[in-house]
């Protein structure tokens, strides 16, 4: 089976974001990058249906320069090589993304495709619903388990509030995986000595022969507006403690 | 162009609260625009959901009915919205931001050349989408920049459906052209992950614990406070997913919805999925050694602060509060 995933480099978890000069963005100097969370369970699904059933595993990704740090990281895990589409990500909606990726993907013609769900930064939750719909192809989302059968794929499909369901569709088909379906691997040090040695296919937007004109813009960026006004209360620890159990007695009377 | 169309979603039986949001959502778009808003409710049997809908003040409620519509599949719902709106036009398309909606409608504002605006928290002047960006740290303002119709999903909890006023809107219905064949999924009936015995939504003091406790070996300091106060213990996402806590503690769009008297969050940086579950709760506190972290946007009361220190001596605190 050949498992394209398409991956995404985001801004780590714990990074401190600071709104850049011109409003609409982060200010990226100073930022650690890390692989997207619901992506790297994709990338260990797509592993381990390897494991399973053999073929090849292909990581794609878009954005400039630095998202080769990333690449290396699929391929250290286990992924046989990659393609870079190498662009600025700016102005581009999830549509743009999508065509991107679905440009890369059909030169490919692999037998499913997978991505995380959703976004660590932006949070669009989009590009595998769309990237479903620009390849002509049947998709199911919030995957956490996929199975291979003799007609297709049968995978469990999260639902709200703790149900499951499960579906069956044909292949090739796209899926947009959830987290925490699978344990996620480290990379080995062979791993990341086997990378360096990996195909990286750079190809750039133009080469792909998409022009997205956007159909919806990112205006502005700011704050949150706060919800509540928030008593912070300082101090020691001891200190902080003592004068919380009051409030929470005395003022919220929850105690 | 035909306004506002507002996608209501059947749910066991019934058209969901979030819907109704969405309507909300949808008639505070209307009035800022002075645009009609009306209301389609895709499915095979909706003539009693139609005519609930109908009591809203809607211009019209259209069922989309088709017997390939009674179980949800992204293509069936795809196909008949895409007919549907072909033939109307609408300026605006809002959904609720429901996990149906976020398996369908970016494929079907894609097979219209649109781009959906998702899990948007308020509307403003221009009219503009906010929607929040960085796991809840920052906050967008979106525009629909070309022609055609806009397609906008709202959060769970972001519009006042209770607000809504009577009215009554004439029923009518759009019929589809399905055939099987196109339906290429085929999904079975949904069920429960696990037996529950933990009923967090009936608890009255909850004490969560997220990603900030670092290892399974320290849980023992939070599950000692949950004890001082009497509280049940809960987690987020990533604490059920590592298999430190079971499933069923957790809280969050994809865990249980709670709505406390005290919410105790420890650790847990307030992704949106997780704020979903708890915000309905009367009192909230935040710890976390994060200054920033979207938890203290929605807290009561906030410490920011390493929660190795602070938990074990607010354990020692309650303890003596409540002597």
């Amino acid at each position: 089976m050949k498992i394209l995933v398409a991956i995404k480099q985001v801004p780590e978890r714990d990074a401190q974001v600071h709104i850049d000069a011109s409003g609409t963005w982060i200010d990226e100097a100073g930022i650690q990058w890390a692989l997207n969370e619901s992506d790297a369970y994709a990338l260990e699904e797509a592993l381990q249906l390897k494991e399973k059933h053999g073929g090849e595993v292909v990581v794609v990704s878009a954005g400039p320069e630095r998202v080769g740090s990333t690449i290396r990281e699929a391929l250290a895990k286990g992924a046989d090589r990659a393609i870079h589409i190498d662009c600025a990500m700016g102005r581009l909606d999830a549509l743009g993304v999508a065509q991107l990726l679905a440009a890369a993907i059909k030169s490919e013609s692999p037998d499913l495709t997978l991505t995380g769900l959703q976004s660590d930064d932006l949070g669009y939750g989009q590009t595998g619903v769309i990237l479903s719909e620009l390849l002509g192809l049947p998709h199911s989302s919030l995957i956490l388990h996929v199975e291979k059968t003799e007609q297709g794929l049968t995978v469990k499909r999260e639902l709200e509030e703790g149900w499951f369901q499960t579906i069956e569709l044909p292949l090739p088909a796209v899926l947009t995986i959830q987290s925490g379906g699978n344990k996620l691997r480290y990379a080995t040090l062979m791993g990341i000595k086997k990378a360096k040695t990996k195909e990286v296919r750079r190809v750039t937007a133009q080469e792909l022969g998409t022009t997205a004109t956007p159909v919806v813009s990112l205006a502005r960026i700011s704050a949150p507006q706060k919800q509540k006004s928030t008593q912070m209360i300082g101090g020691s620890p001891k200190e902080a403690a003592a004068a919380l159990a009051e409030k929470l007695k005395f003022e919220a009377r929850v105690l | 162009m035909s306004g506002v169309w507002v996608v209501l979603e059947e749910r066991n039986g019934k058209i969901g609260r979030i819907s109704w949001e969405a309507v909300a959502a949808g008639l505070k778009l209307g009035a800022q625009l002075g645009l009609a808003v009306n209301a389609v409710l895709p499915g095979a049997r909706t003539e009693v959901l139609a005519a609930e809908a109908a009591t809203k003040p809607l211009a019209k409620v259209v069922r989309l009915v088709h017997a390939l519509l009674g179980a949800y599949t992204a293509d069936g719902y795809t196909i008949a919205l895409e007919q549907f709106i072909r033939a109307e036009q609408p300026d605006y398309v809002i959904l609720p931001h429901t996990y149906q909606v976020r398996d369908y409608a970016p494929a079907l504002a894609a097979r219209l050349g649109q781009v959906l605006i998702g899990d948007v928290t308020a509307l403003g002047e221009g009219p503009t989408f906010v929607r929040q960006l960085m796991q809840g740290r920052l906050s967008g303002d979106y525009r629909h920049a070309g022609g055609g119709t806009c397609f906008v999903s709202v959060q769970s909890g972001a519009f006042r459906a209770d607000q809504i006023e009577g009215g009554s809107a004439q029923v009518e219905s759009f019929t589809p052209t399905i055939e099987p064949a196109q339906i290429r999924t085929k999904p079975g009936e949904p069920f429960r992950g696990s037996a529950q015995t933990v009923d967090l939504g009936s608890a009255q003091l909850i004490v969560s614990v997220g990603r900030g406790i670092k290892e399974a070996e320290n849980l023992p300091i939070v599950q000692e406070l949950a004890a001082a106060l009497g509280a049940e213990l809960a987690a987020s996402r990533p604490i059920c997913d590592n298999g430190w806590l079971p499933i069923e503690r957790q809280v969050g769009s994809s865990g249980q919805t709670v709505a406390p008297k005290l919410y105790l969050a420890v650790g847990i940086l307030g992704a949106i999925q997780h704020l979903v579950g708890m915000k309905g709760s009367q009192c909230v506190v935040a710890i976390n050694k994060d200054p920033d972290a979207p938890i203290f946007e929605v807290a009561d009361y906030g410490i920011v602060g390493d929660l190795f220190e602070v938990v074990p001596a607010l354990t020692e605190a309650v303890k003596a509060a409540k002597q």
